[in-house]
């Protein structure tokens, strides 16, 4: 059955702001944006984590997992139903997808005593993201401020990125490590999604009550069948996220934040975390919003060809201060300050926003399962500028 | 001519602040010396028994080392000071001073800059915080000199 | 703002000191516009990108001068580049030195070793325009009197009658008759009106650090001298995060910046 609604945001379209599909229904959709043409991203199971590639369909979700989560430490384990979206974040946000980890940038040949830069074309798929949580499309929304709407606008990014459809789900697991509540990105999407899907698996069946966000999602769930989500389900929707929220695995204190960071460059707790920090560039690599990189200039044998490969970097690594035969940031100490100081502190004056988003990858995924929230807390108590 | 000598004085940069009076009683300490280029105003190891207040010309610090010839450490002009070794004991100079062009300066003898200072407890104070005034000011020219700041990495 | 380099003939090489050279290059119709100050991404085939500030005369876009220190892989490879070898200009970017402010001023330039490349082209630009400001005084520091780089060019600089000039070695032999010591000794010669100065000066960090110092020392209020700030810069896009200063990309808000506005930093280890 499907409702035909003409008031409402997407009255024009006919579909209501909210409506309920079934599993089947759900795999359905999912087979609409194929058909569409979309290359679908979304959660499934692979070496022991829950990672995002592309997928088929329904059938390589991963059905009936969740996680568990500390610091240093992520395991999957089997759940007693079969949600389909009962876990929180991998180890992967969705940068690897539009911000990618090696991009080749340009090609050059020898010619006439010069060089030509050659065209350049490029293919690339349109996304469809299966799963989406708030957090990482927090980290999306972040990324596309700093890599398009900067003076340079990085076609790379922009091409990836151009036409991803989002079908987002809320958040029903909150992850050890998890403090989207503390960084209000989460666990309720609120922005930068087609469709937000929150999952409901009892006695009156498996579920799922979406929400309408664009025009674009309007148009694909109206291909599809669906019920009119009853005030119940509403209910029992808003109830998910609630309960995800209230059992957070850790919070940030972002009051003063920046100010605080600022003004304790010589904190002892920098010592501390430096005693037990590897600059492994682990947290780097998870980090949904984190976007240093390099380039490397890279000369056929013949020495008449050459490509520029832009890479991902980090500021955990001695190269990455380099200057005059030096690097300016040899510690290990003034790596990590560096790196947590930008992320929470200089990141609000560079982009008029945290550039952390509460996920909590660093923490589960850091080898010593050093833990920001902690680290800045310690600071904050015994702040050498209060 | 002692009045002469006593504007020099008064009028010379290392001695602006001091009253007076002061500045009457070191006037017959003081004389007004001339140097040509290539001339030694105090030679490393000699007694060092004169204190210069530089009024014209550039005089070069330098150390003769073996095999690597004449190093320069730093060149003084007009309104600094040349001499402080007259102050220290054993009163011996540890650098060669050369004028690298025609210097005139007030040359202080040192014995009788040290008897004036010791008897004048307040002028002594002056003249002694003045000067690590300016000790000071070149320890850390010296250390900045020292770090090679513009050498190869 | 792009990655892509545009190729540019060399026209000209010349020697500076034994590490150092500068390269003229032939730039298509239009030149090279820039304020002095700002640098290229200059780019050899195949081996990479190097930012160099500019140190030709503003005045003269299609005169694209690059003053080239061998320190690294790359600049080390550039020392084979002849008359007639292409390379890649990409730029120009960063900001330049606060002339606007400058004017009326007087201006005490203090460049210290390879500082003074990025400063020549703000030199070029106070004696072609020299009624538009006050007294100019402009401070010459390098390590030896072989590593003096635009030796010859200081040297006319210095018979102007309209300019003060000094320069100082911190190392010299028998055969240098000019001053010797830190170029901050320099300063003390130097009779400032502090309410009416601007002060901008490009050397090593430590020696700006002092040089700052002693500027503030003499009254120069901290917004009224200005550094040339280096870091490790390989996009000069605000794009690859490398040239960070805490919350400063030195590449965008950059290279210059001041001092009152870094102070804190200025004085801090591995920022």
């Amino acid at each position: 059955m499907r409702p035909t609604v003409r008031q409402g945001k997407w009255g024009r379209v006919g579909v209501a702001d909210r409506a309920t599909l079934s599993r089947a229904r759900f795999a359905r959709l999912l087979e609409v944006l194929r058909e569409d043409g979309y290359q679908l991203v979304g959660p499934t199971v692979r070496g022991g984590a829950i990672v995002h590639e592309v997928i088929d369909g329904i059938d390589d979700l991963p059905e009936g997992w969740t996680d568990t989560q500390e610091g240093g430490t992520y395991r999957l384990v089997r759940r007693d139903d079969r949600a389909l979206f009962g876990f929180s974040v991998g180890p992967q946000s969705y940068k690897p997808f539009f911000f990618a980890a090696t991009v080749s940038l340009w090609r050059a040949r020898r010619q006439d005593g010069s060089f030509v830069v050659l065209d350049k074309t490029r293919t690339l798929p349109r996304l469809a993201l299966v799963g989406a949580r708030s957090c990482d499309l927090h980290g999306l929304a972040i990324q596309d401020k700093i890599l398009l709407e900067g003076s340079f606008a990085d076609p790379e990014y922009e091409a990836r990125r151009r036409g991803t459809f989002v079908v987002a789900v809320n958040c029903g697991h909150a992850g050890g490590t998890c403090f989207c509540v503390s960084m209000q990105t989460g666990p309720r999407v609120t922005r930068g999604f087609d469709l937000a899907l929150t999952e409901l698996l009892d006695a009156d069946g498996h579920r799922f009550v979406v929400e309408v966000g664009s025009d674009a999602g309007a148009l694909v769930l109206a291909r599809v069948d669906h019920e009119e989500t009853s005030e119940a389900d509403r209910g029992a929707a808003d109830g998910v996220v609630a309960r995800t929220a209230s059992s957070m695995g850790r919070t940030l204190d972002t009051d003063g934040i920046k100010e605080l960071l600022y003004r304790n460059v010589d904190h002892p707790r920098w010592d501390d975390v430096a005693g037990r920090c590897l600059a492994c560039t682990n947290c780097t690599l998870v980090c949904p919003t984190c976007f240093c990189s390099t380039v490397e200039d890279v000369l056929d044998v013949d020495g008449e060809s050459t490509e520029r490969v832009q890479r991902w970097d980090s500021c955990f690594t001695m190269d990455h201060s380099h200057l005059h035969g030096g690097s300016v940031r040899p510690s290990i100490r003034s790596r990590y300050r560096q790196w947590l100081t930008h992320k929470v502190a200089s990141w609000i004056d560079q982009f008029g926003m945290s550039g952390c988003v509460g996920c909590g990858r660093c923490i589960t995924w850091c080898p010593v399962g050093i833990d920001i929230t902690e680290e800045v807390a310690a600071i904050r108590l015994t702040d050498k500028g209060a | 001519m002692m009045e002469d000598l006593e504007r020099l004085l008064r009028e010379h940069d290392f001695l602006k602040g001091l009253s007076p009076e002061h500045t009457r009683l070191l006037v017959s300490c003081a004389k007004n010396v001339r140097f040509a280029s290539g001339d030694f105003l105090l030679r490393e190891g000699a007694a060092a028994n004169t204190f210069f207040l530089i009024r014209v010309g550039h005089v070069a610090l330098e150390v003769g080392v073996p095999a690597r010839g004449v190093v320069q450490m730093e060149t003084v002009g007009p309104g600094d000071v040349l001499g402080l070794s007259w102050l220290i004991p054993p009163y011996r100079s540890h650098l060669d001073a050369r004028a690298v062009e025609p210097v005139v300066a007030l040359a202080f003898d040192g014995t009788c800059l040290r008897g004036k200072m010791a008897a004048d407890h307040e002028l002594g104070f002056w003249l002694a915080l003045r000067l690590f005034e300016k000790a000071h000011a070149r320890l850390e020219r010296v250390r900045l000199q020292r770090i090679d700041v513009y050498g190869a990495p | 703002m792009t990655w892509i380099p545009e190729p540019a003939r060399v026209l000209r090489v010349h020697q500076e000191t034994a590490d150092t050279f500068t390269l003229h290059f032939d730039v298509k119709t239009g030149g090279c516009r820039f304020t002095p100050g700002q640098f290229n991404m200059v780019y050899l085939f195949g081996v990479g990108e190097v930012p160099i500030s500019i140190s030709g005369d503003p005045s003269e876009p299609e005169a694209l001068v690059h003053t080239i220190r061998a320190v690294g892989t790359v600049t080390t490879a550039m020392k084979s580049v002849k008359r007639g070898s292409t390379l890649g200009i990409r730029g120009p970017y960063g900001n330049g030195w606060p002339i606007e402010e400058a004017l009326g001023k007087d201006i005490i330039v203090v460049a210290g070793g390879l500082g003074i490349a990025p400063l020549r082209s703000l030199v070029y630009l106070l004696l072609n325009r020299r009624s538009d400001f006050g007294a100019v005084t402009i401070l010459v520091g390098a390590r030896s009197p072989a590593d003096i780089v635009y030796r010859a060019e200081i040297e006319r600089w210095r018979r102007r009658a309209d300019a003060t000039i000094l320069v100082t070695v911190d190392h010299a032999g028998r055969d240098w008759t000019g001053e010797v010591g830190v170029v901050t000794a320099l300063l003390d010669r130097v009779p400032i009106q502090a309410d009416r100065t601007i002060a901008m000066t490009c050397g090593p960090e430590v020696m700006m650090r002092f040089t700052t110092r002693a500027l503030v020392a003499r009254g120069v209020p901290s917004e009224r001298i200005f550094l040339a700030l280096e870091r490790n810069m390989k996009c000069a896009l605000r794009f690859c995060g490398h040239c960070q200063y805490r919350e400063t990309f030195v590449c965008k808000d950059g290279p210059v910046l001041r001092l009152d506005r870094i102070e804190q930093l200025l004085w801090q280890r591995e920022i």
